[in-house]
């Protein structure tokens, strides 16, 4: 019996964390790095003395904050991809939000019209060619890519990755399901390889000479530049913004939700107006080379240096509500084969 | 002895217990079989509820390609952790050559790595950029990657190699420690009768040490089929693959949670036929450590020969990945090295130390009650309470999350109607539900191996125990736990470095601000920042080294050699 005091003492130790209530706080579920939060989160401790509390995954979250219902700790959900927000508004696990902040800082198309999500970046989905190998203006659209001109020259990282399909769904919209799986499977005929990898990979697939031309976001192309070991490589690298004469370029989100349940709602809502603020904006952009989603925000160093970027206006519900259908085509394509 | 018995219906010996006793250790197993296997049932639970049928498109589209790759991907490893596992065994145990003490634990190291891990060092070694392909383009004069052809590491061949060089320990383990508990004298019998020392090994050595190696294998299979860091980062479609793609692309967890049910029933079935093909045999071992064991005397050649298989894939599996982290931890130091992550190396050391003691506590429950009636039904429960091991960690945890929030909701609600307090999520959320998951997860690996090395003690023990006026718990402790001290070690050990190592899970059920090794370097590999991840990836690997080389020497000096 003298195993009880050690074991209840042991229990009690496991199940502390939920004991510290006392302070100012704002818990948030995050689909993002705590890393690439914390400066943007410090700042905001600083200027406000409300301490952030953050559970980062890649997926699962969603399934958590839903099982744990009413009770859950958490107040903010933080994600990259519009389908994860369009997710959890379907769970209904988000509040609406009615902010004047909010809508005076965030563009309409970039928010829910009831404020169930907010952007707080945009990147767009860009074409690398390699300075070598392509002329300046030789692949201007994601329609190009399909051209049997690049016949084994491109490299691009899975199809089923979010970031793919949001641009597949994209396309969906602008050219109906038939005409999407004929430039998709026109597409894989010109892969130089098996899909792989992440982004930044594809980019120095065209310094390694694999391709000549792949797809990737902005901001790998701007920390690849950032970085002294893989700056070499993206300097072989040209950065196209596609479509930029036409719609212009596909661009997703990084974004912010309200839970329904939250505790701290009133933090939670500081948090939100805050980082919607040319403070934080500015830290997101530079911290990690996006775009703020913010237009009064000026876009500084070296995301500033690439130009102006031109983003295609479609609804970001509508590429959510094309997913599964660029899934499945995905799959029927055999894209990642 | 290897007794088989003649007919089926003989009984192989009296029941254990008899009476009011045995209630107590039945009813202990039935409630930790129940509450372990919870998260497992609620995956199946969900399964009946897909948000639409997955199975035409799947059957039309990848399916094919999913089971035929994750078929090639287990044989390979299957092959691979036999051939590595049980050769070493068996040459550090019966063999004497030049660094054999060394092996002895040093061949454990790889098992530190976690596959992830390996799998990012050996791309980053073997891909275009990375030392290797730019030495050969020095020498060869080429200039870039269409000059010449290299083999693909992101590929069936190179998952299947790195998984291999990670978990063939399992096998390695479990075997030696078998190789260990047979007595000297079996062999020094069949030698006398005639038999050569390849022919002893393959028709007495290995079938006495077939159910450990069984038990290794299977654990191998297991988290192959699981493993989803390596094949995502090699983009190789397995099953797992298109279970993640059926529930983060298409939004159908109940369609996730079916494919996972059907890879548990694989797993069953494996299991299942591994048993039935053996189920006329029953050994037990009456260990004699008084006999010294006199290791074979080779010729120089074989000595060199033996030396080579056994630090290849120490070689390969631990020292290469250990350098380049080492390399990378060092440029990278600064980055690395905050007190954030000290907290993180604590988290980890204490939350893999609690949960391996408490999977061998109640691994030794049922393995100890199922000792005690062997019963059909028990054999299902030991079955039902390990089938954790056998499921993706991502899956296995929004398992854990459904009955445990569902609990934490329901008491919640109740003391609100009852007391009018708000008790909120109990359990959900903390570290206690991480302790679970693991418990859960890597219920199969001590319970298998406790298992395994109960079968082997005679039940003339317990008998001469009982008869002497031990209780079965008395018995347990008195005369198996000592008997079984390497097993028992062993299953710690191994549960404690899974744990170190445990991601998917980790990442979905911790609480707030809270990291362990794994997830802190998950959150910069998930962003393609690997080298910043070295460091903490370097200690994951030493702080595995530590049990490792204590419980080898324990397991060691658990026989008497000469």
């Amino acid at each position: 019996m003298r195993m009880k005091p050690v074991a209840s003492a042991l229990l009690a130790f496991l199940i502390m964390p939920l004991s510290a209530h006392a302070e100012e706080e704002v818990n948030i579920y995050s689909y993002r790095q705590a890393f690439l939060l914390e400066p943007l989160l410090n700042a905001f401790t600083e200027d406000t003395g409300i301490k952030t509390n953050v559970v980062f995954a890649k997926n699962g979250l969603a399934e958590r904050l839903a099982r744990e219902g009413r009770n859950s700790p958490a107040d903010l959900v933080m994600t990259v991809d519009i389908s994860r927000l369009n997710e959890l508004v379907e769970k209904d696990l988000t509040a609406s939000v009615n902010n004047d902040t909010l809508t005076a800082n965030i563009p309409a198309h970039l928010r829910h019209p009831e404020g169930k999500w907010f952007a707080l970046t945009t990147r767009g989905r860009m074409i690398y060619t390699s300075k070598e190998r392509v002329a300046e203006g030789e692949l201007t659209t994601y329609e190009q890519l399909a051209d049997n001109k690049w016949d084994d020259r491109i490299c691009t990282r899975s199809g089923k990755h979010p970031y793919n399909i949001a641009l597949i769904a994209s396309m969906i919209a602008h050219h109906g399901e038939a005409d999407t799986e004929t430039w998709l499977q026109g597409v894989k005929d010109n892969l130089a390889r098996r899909p792989q990898g992440g982004d930044r990979d594809q980019i120095k697939a065209i310094a390694e000479g694999v391709c000549d031309v792949a797809l990737g976001n902005s901001y790998y192309y701007g920390n690849m530049l950032e970085d002294e070991n893989q700056r070499p490589a993206a300097e072989k690298v040209r950065m196209v913004f596609p479509n930029s004469d036409g719609r212009g370029t596909h661009i997703n989100i990084s974004g912010i939700a309200l839970t329904k349940s939250a505790p701290n709602r009133d933090n939670a809502l500081k948090l939100m107006t805050y980082l919607s603020e040319s403070k934080a904006q500015h830290i997101y952009a530079e911290a990690n080379t996006e775009y703020p989603a913010n237009p009064k925000v000026e876009v500084t160093g070296v995301v500033a240096s690439w130009g102006e970027l031109k983003p295609d206006t479609l609804s970001l519900q509508t590429i959510a509500n094309n997913r599964e259908a660029a899934v499945r085509m995905v799959d029927r394509v055999g894209y990642d084969n | 002895m290897n007794q088989a018995a003649d007919s089926a219906d003989y009984p192989s010996h009296p029941p254990l217990v008899a009476g009011r006793t045995s209630k107590r250790w039945l009813i202990s197993a039935l409630l930790t079989t129940f509450v372990v296997a919870l998260p497992v049932f609620s995956v199946v639970y969900l399964a009946f509820f897909p948000d639409e049928n997955i199975w035409p498109h799947l059957i039309d589209t990848t399916l094919p390609r999913y089971l035929d790759n994750t078929i090639r991907l287990m044989l390979g490893v299957a092959v691979l952790t036999l051939l590595i596992g049980v050769s070493t065994a068996w040459l550090v145990t019966m063999c004497e050559f030049p660094g054999r003490r060394i092996f002895e634990w040093a061949l454990l190291l790889p098992f530190a790595v976690p596959a992830y891990v390996i799998a990012y060092v050996y791309t980053d070694l073997l891909n275009y950029a990375g030392p290797v392909q730019i030495a050969l383009r020095d020498w060869f004069g080429w200039t870039n990657a269409r000059d010449y052809w290299f083999p693909e590491i992101r590929s069936l061949g190179g998952a299947t190699l790195m998984i291999g060089l990670v978990l063939y320990p399992y096998v390695y383990l479990l075997s030696r420690a078998a190789f260990l508990e047979q007595s000297p004298s079996l062999f020094s019998v069949s030698r006398s009768l005639g038999h050569s020392a390849l022919s002893t090994f393959c028709r007495v050595v290995l079938p006495i040490a077939r159910p450990a190696i069984a038990v290794g294998l299977s654990l191998v299979m297991m988290e192959t089929l699981n493993d989803f860091g390596t094949v995502d980062f090699f983009a190789v479609q397995t099953l797992t693959a298109g279970l993640f793609d059926t529930w983060m692309n298409l939004g159908n967890l109940g369609g996730a949670a079916q494919i996972a049910t059907i890879m548990l029933s694989f797993v069953l079935i494996l299991v299942t036929l591994e048993r039935y093909s053996r189920r006329r045999q029953k050994q037990f071992s009456a260990r004699d450590n008084r006999q010294p064991v006199y290791r074979f005397r080779l010729s120089r050649p074989l000595r060199m020969l033996c030396t080579l298989t056994c630090t290849l894939p120490v070689v390969l599996g631990f020292v290469v990945p250990a350098l380049v982290l080492g390399h990378y931890a060092i440029e990278y130091f600064a980055q690395s090295w905050t007190t954030e992550f000290v907290r993180t190396a604590l988290n980890s050391l204490f939350l893999s130390s609690t949960a391996a003691l408490t999977t061998l506590v109640i691994g030794l429950t049922l393995a100890y009650s199922r000792r005690l009636h062997d019963t059909q039904g028990m054999r299902i429960l030991m079955r039902l309470s390990s089938l954790g091991y056998a499921m993706p960690g991502a899956v296995l945890a929004v398992g854990v999350i459904v009955p445990m929030a569902g609990f934490d909701n329901w008491l919640d609600g109740l003391m609100g109607d009852w007391f009018g307090w708000n008790t909120g999520l109990l359990f959900s959320g903390t570290a206690f539900a991480l302790v679970f998951a693991y418990t859960v997860r890597f219920l199969a690996v001590s319970a298998g191996s406790i298992e395994s090395g109960l079968q082997k003690v005679t039940p003339s023990m317990d008998m001469a125990s009982r008869s002497l006026g031990q209780s079965p718990g008395g018995t347990l402790i008195k005369v198996h736990m000592p008997i079984l001290r390497g097993t028992l070690m062993t299953a710690a050990l191994v549960v404690f470095v899974d744990c170190m190592k445990e991601l998917p899970a980790t990442l979905i059920l911790r609480p707030f601000n809270f990291d362990t090794l794994a997830t802190y370097i998950y959150q910069f590999a998930s962003d393609e920042m690997l080298s910043h991840s070295a460091l903490p990836a370097l200690i994951i690997v030493l702080a595995g080294i530590v049990p490792i080389i204590l419980m080898s020497r324990s397991i060691g000096n658990s026989r008497s050699f000469q």
